[in-house]
């Protein structure tokens, strides 16, 4: 097993201010980024704040900017870089730092109660939910989600504009809205519920300028612009700008298929 | 009261709640390569096509009539025996022919959702690349005129298929020679036949078709024949980009091979 010295480049500071600090640091073979973060915690700075959890990729806790891309450290091997290369680590840029490498992800959780939940069907019981496989695949995609909101960070519409933080929920939300409108057994429509509506009016699906940063960062491999992101544009496209979409539902006298 | 010389209000990555960093961004790799490379290549094609498009010459050496310029839709286009010649603009036309047709499936790609992401990357940086700082103090997207007409990419997408379709038709008839007898094969057909493949899998595997043909359906299960579309759709649709670019490559090739034919500087290698 062989072991080197790598050079890191870590931003230590909070809300007031802050700078890149230069560590040196070892690294043994098959260790990633946040494995050398602990140990600098254990070794030069106990007082670095950092937030993780599962160490499995699968909790979305230790989201960060590694060599300035949106990542998971936990899912960052050392093996992917130069051994003298000198590797930088930033909290999220999109969101309020509050010290370190850990940021405030508030308003991720704000956007997520802006999402109507599923609507049961009526009559039908919980535990009597029957789905096919086949209608529920697409949905299942997005249940994918681990919500370490490294799409949302790097979605240009909020991290270069934060006055767009009101209108614009992000792809992860937009995502949502998309799981639900595509759910067999959401029952929005008959509750008078729009989802396509408020995709376009409340959460800011027009923002969306499907440069597919959200699916090039998403661990999970979620093709989010072209299954969620997309779709939604068009089914938007449905309601608001095809006449022929519009013609075809009235003469048939459905709009759920 | 605002006196004209208050420091730039800081917003995006310097906003004042955020990590304090001066940088724009921190990526180490290549990430200017891909917008460079993807801009570079459609100035070119632009480049080319607007010199063709306005050229009003050379576009048919029989048997093969150039993609710019079917179907030939004024009176003053150039006689093609069994040809794509439909003068449904008469003789009030006085500029090339082309410019009436290239408006269809130039609307098509210019609103296809794999071209939207290469020119808003490659030309307008919005942004350049991913966790790359964009240069403009303001977005609001596709909320707003002009950028709220890329919805109209499905209308673009129903005059594309005609399009695809007259293009299929004058491949057909590039098995005639150039006496116009049947049976015949050069090295046009072969070009004509990837391009009309190309062409037909690039406006397939378009979103809105996707869309159109399942995508908008919540039960796949209760319509099994457009949800095998859909599954045929999707697969091609994940190819979208790799069809946008062979198939714009190859529609400049075939004109390209139509002027060289047209111009005399070449001639048909024919094979039967």
């Amino acid at each position: 097993m062989s072991t080197y010295d790598a050079s890191f480049r870590i931003w230590r500071g909070d809300a007031e201010g802050g700078s890149l600090r230069d560590f040196t640091v070892e690294v043994h073979d098959g260790e990633v980024v946040l494995d050398i973060v602990h140990r600098l915690q254990a070794t030069q700075a106990s007082d670095l704040a950092v937030r993780w959890n599962c160490k499995a990729g699968k909790c979305g806790s230790c989201s960060a900017e590694i060599n300035g891309r949106p990542r998971l450290m936990c899912m960052t091997r050392m093996s992917t870089f130069e051994r003298s290369e000198t590797i930088t680590v930033t909290p999220l840029r999109a969101f309020p730092v509050v010290r370190d490498l850990v940021t405030d992800v508030s308003f991720n959780y704000e956007k997520a109660r802006e999402v109507p939940a599923f609507v049961p069907p009526q009559g039908v019981a919980p535990g009597a939910y029957r789905m096919q496989q086949v209608d529920v695949d697409r949905s299942q995609e997005f249940r994918k989600c681990i919500e370490c909101f490294l799409c949302q960070d790097t979605c240009h519409v909020v991290r270069d504009h934060e006055e767009n933080k009101t209108a614009f929920a992000g792809p992860r939300f937009l995502m949502r809205v998309a799981e639900l409108d595509m759910h067999p057994l959401d029952a929005a429509q008959e509750a008078g519920l729009d989802r396509k509506r408020t995709a376009q009016e409340e959460h800011g699906l027009g923002y969306c300028n499907i440069t597919k940063c959200c699916t090039e960062v998403c661990p999970e491999g979620i093709k989010i612009t072209d299954n969620a992101l997309i779709p939604l544009k068009e089914r938007a496209v449905d309601r608001t700008y095809d006449p022929l979409v519009w013609l075809g539902n009235k003469i048939r006298r459905r709009a759920d298929l | 009261m605002a006196t004209g010389t208050e420091p730039p209000r800081l917003t995006g990555v310097h906003d004042p709640s955020r990590a304090a960093i001066a940088a724009r961004h921190l990526r180490t790799d290549r990430w200017w390569l891909a917008p460079a490379v993807t801009a570079a290549g459609l100035l070119a094609f632009i480049v080319y096509s607007t010199w063709r498009a306005f050229a009003n010459a050379d576009y048919y050496a029989a048997p093969y009539v150039s993609p710019f310029y079917s179907p030939c839709l004024a009176e003053n286009c150039q006689e093609m025996r069994g040809g794509p010649n439909l003068d449904l603009f008469g003789s009030w036309w006085g500029l090339s022919p082309a410019l009436l047709i290239l408006v269809f499936p130039l609307g098509f790609r210019l609103t296809c959702y794999y071209y939207r992401k290469a020119y808003y990357r490659g030309f307008w940086a919005s942004p350049p690349a991913c966790a790359v700082a964009e240069p403009h103090a303001k977005y609001t997207g596709e909320t707003r005129f002009p950028l709220v007409l890329q919805n109209i990419h499905r209308y673009f997408f129903y005059a594309a298929l005609p399009v695809a379709g007259i293009l299929t038709y004058d491949t057909a008839l590039t098995f005639r020679n150039d006496r116009y007898e049947w049976g015949h094969m050069g090295l046009g057909t072969l070009l004509f036949l990837v391009n009309i493949a190309l062409i037909w899998a690039y406006t397939l595997s378009c979103h809105s078709c996707r869309h159109i043909m399942g995508g908008r359906l919540r039960h796949f299960s209760k319509h099994p024949v457009r949800y095998r579309l859909w599954g045929w759709v999707s697969r091609l649709n994940s190819r979208h980009m790799q069809l946008a670019w062979a198939s714009l490559i190859s529609v400049a090739l075939c004109d390209f091979y139509v002027y060289l034919l047209a111009s005399g500087t070449f001639t048909d290698p024919r094979f039967f």
